[in-house]
């Protein structure tokens, strides 16, 4: 069956009145929260793990999808609106869409960024749609060690190639790992690091440090830090709607965005910032007025808001068909993949192709759910800027512990949760970023179990990783994530990949 | 496993940095004792001592490489911190975590609610734990009976 089939049965499924209905829910939470400064994506879903353990899997993945997808949107209309990002990937959007908006065009901002956002994200699933079957296939020839080889250049990407230090980098990732080895051993059973405490039995869960680790750490060093951070937020004067030489000037930006993000996302590179970046520039040099870029420029806004959303549907690309998430999102969506007994990866497509194809026709579906939600109502999500900051930070903080105690009513677990709540103040305090954390924590098991099962295949033999092209060739290229930019930075380039920081989402 | 000290002048010994750096080797040493002395494991030459012994030497390669970018004073300058808020916030979690399972789910986080309000500068007291008190009972509600969560319940949610 070819992939328009294969839609055409995921439509099926999400077109069914609960489905519309989960996908509805998660699209108005993510645009609300992605709109809230300070709590992106990553930390919505893990907020409502927990509290989807009881509905079926299909509603609470479309679900999580969709808070994705919405947090992408949401976090613009902040960006635009009060200069402070709601999420890492809109930082470029800061630079002209305020701009804009305090020239009084906030609202023709607002618009190329959503209408953007949904050329985007319809685009780019259909890409997702398109390239799914063509990887499963091919990740079908994968054996363990192409695996491990994989998940050693996830590992690499996602902590040392971008961001301002590889020290810092894989610090954060080793402390993930170190984390990642507490509980029974996935092969032997045999416990861990367990210091004699029945409750480290089952390891940490994922939840819980990234509760932690974005919610509480968030909070505490938002808290701690002397500046109030209070920006002015700009009234939306005028119409919503563009004329007709706003549209002229954003259609090629929004395709161009497009292209760059979605590749970028797809590739284990992680974090969507990256091609924000990357097509600001090329729309700086491209445009025909680049005297108006810094001024208000909506070719900045159209282009990065693009790329933006694209590379997050493109992130579901090694998610979905190899189960590798490249970012904190994506792997705590890993982990709520995970707490239904589902695995993804080519087998999932295999298995269960009602839910994994239901949930990339439900991403189309809160696509155009997410245009009308954030066009003519975002009067009213701008309102969610005005919450004052201690109602604010004390609701998130009830919302975090919340999920934990349902997830588990303990003592104990309240305990990890403020450990790793202190643990991500003094990461964000020094400098180290978040989500190499998270990823190590989820993927060191992983990689681990691969790697003892393709030697075990192979007697002990550890050529047995080298042993396939594509193996060296990913082994090659992980090396090369952490070689290449330990140069850069030596001859004094290291600003460049400071600016390509991958960091919160 | 790291102590507050105010940033120090470029170029000089970052002291923060250098005890983050002691405090990664500790781990790494943690590690490796408690891998070494665990009881059991399986004859194969890869066993669940390997990943272990390997993430324990990369923390130890880690540690050293920070103690010298510590020495550089490397690291990048940090804001200074308001201890205060950081000293309420982590109030209101103890509190929450010990009167869980004594005054039930709503009391526990309204004072969880209050004490992060006040690390905000939000209060008086006796006006956010009341308001924390009532907004962690409705969301109790919603959740415990609504959405089937296993909240703990105290006096106040046995009252319905």
């Amino acid at each position: 069956m070819d992939s328009f089939t294969l839609l055409a049965h995921g439509f099926a499924v999400a077109f069914q009145p609960f489905n519309l209905l989960y996908a509805l829910i998660g699209v108005t939470l993510g645009t609300a929260v992605g709109v809230l400064p300070g709590i992106g994506p990553a930390l919505t879903v893990a907020l409502l793990l927990p509290v989807t353990y009881k509905l079926d899997p299909a509603g609470s993945l479309i679900m999580f999808a969709g808070i994705y997808y919405g947090g992408m949107y949401g976090g613009s209309t902040t960006s635009i609106l009060l200069n402070t990002p709601g999420e890492s990937a809109s930082i470029v959007t800061a630079l002209e869409g305020n701009k804009m908006a305090r020239a009084g065009r906030g609202g023709p901002a607002l618009a190329t960024a959503a209408i953007g956002s949904f050329v985007a994200g319809l685009i780019a699933t259909m890409a997702l749609a398109l390239i799914a079957p063509t990887i499963v296939k091919f990740a079908l020839s994968f054996g363990e060690a192409e695996y491990f080889a994989l998940m050693m250049l996830a590992f690499m990407t996602v902590s040392a190639a971008f961001g301002d230090s590889t020290l810092r980098g894989l610090t954060a990732l080793f402390i993930g790992l170190a984390l990642g080895l507490i509980g029974a051993d996935g092969l032997s059973g045999q416990v861990r690091l367990g210091f004699g405490i029945p409750d480290l039995t089952d390891g940490v869960e994922i939840t819980t440090l990234a509760v932690a680790l974005f919610a509480i750490g968030e909070t505490l060093s938002v808290a701690a830090s002397k500046s109030t951070g209070e920006g002015k937020i700009e009234p939306v004067k005028g119409s919503v709607w563009m004329n007709r030489e706003d549209w002229s000037r954003s259609w090629k930006p929004w395709l161009r965005g497009t292209f760059i993000g979605f590749p970028i996302g797809a590739m284990p590179a992680g974090g969507a910032e990256i091609g924000t970046f990357l097509s600001y520039s090329v729309e700086k040099q491209l445009s025909k007025k680049p005297e108006e870029f810094g001024h208000g420029a909506i070719e900045g806004v159209a282009g990065p808001e693009a790329a933006n959303n694209a590379s997050a549907a493109g992130t579901l690309v090694p998610l979905l068909t190899l189960g590798l998430p490249t970012s904190a999102t994506a792997a705590i969506m890993l982990a709520g993949f995970q707490q239904f007994g589902l695995q993804p990866g080519p087998l999932l497509f295999a298995t269960n192709p009602q839910l994994v194809w239901g949930l990339i026709a439900s991403l189309l579906v809160a696509n155009f759910m997410l245009l009308v939600l954030n066009l003519p109502l975002v009067g009213l999500w701008v309102r969610l800027l005005s919450i004052p900051r201690h109602w604010l930070y004390a609701g998130i903080l009830v919302f975090a512990t919340l999920g934990t105690i349902g997830a588990n009513p303990s003592t104990f677990e309240l305990g990890m949760l403020l450990l790793f709540g202190l643990l991500g103040y003094f990461l964000r305090l020094f400098g180290y970023p978040i989500a190499p954390v998270v990823v190590g924590l989820i993927l060191g098991p992983m990689a681990e179990i691969h790697f003892r099962r393709a030697l075990q295949i192979s007697q002990g033999d550890f050529t047995v990783f080298v042993g396939s092209p594509i193996s060296v060739i990913l082994l090659l290229l992980a090396v090369c994530a952490v070689v290449v930019p330990l140069i850069l930075r030596a001859r004094g380039k290291g600003k460049v990949l400071a600016a390509l920081a991958a960091n919160e989402d | 496993m790291t102590q507050e000290t105010p940033s120090s002048e470029a170029r000089r010994p970052d002291r923060a940095a250098l005890a983050i750096a002691a405090g990664i080797a500790v781990v790494a040493a943690i590690i490796a004792y408690s891998t070494a002395t665990a009881v059991g494991g399986s004859a194969t030459r890869i066993g669940p001592a390997v990943f272990p012994y390997t993430i324990a030497g990369g923390l130890f390669i880690l540690a050293i490489w920070t103690a010298f970018e510590a020495m550089r004073g490397d690291f990048p300058k940090r804001e200074e911190q308001q201890i205060q808020p950081v000293v309420w916030i982590v109030g209101g979690l103890i509190a929450q975590m010990v009167l869980l399972h004594i005054t039930g789910f709503a009391i526990a986080t309204g004072l969880l609610f209050a004490a992060t309000a006040r690390g905000f500068g939000k209060g008086p007291l006796w006006m956010t734990i009341p308001v924390g008190i009532v907004l962690s009972f409705v969301i109790w509600v919603i959740f415990a009976k609504g959405l089937q969560l296993s909240l703990p319940a105290g006096p106040l949610e046995r009252l319905i």
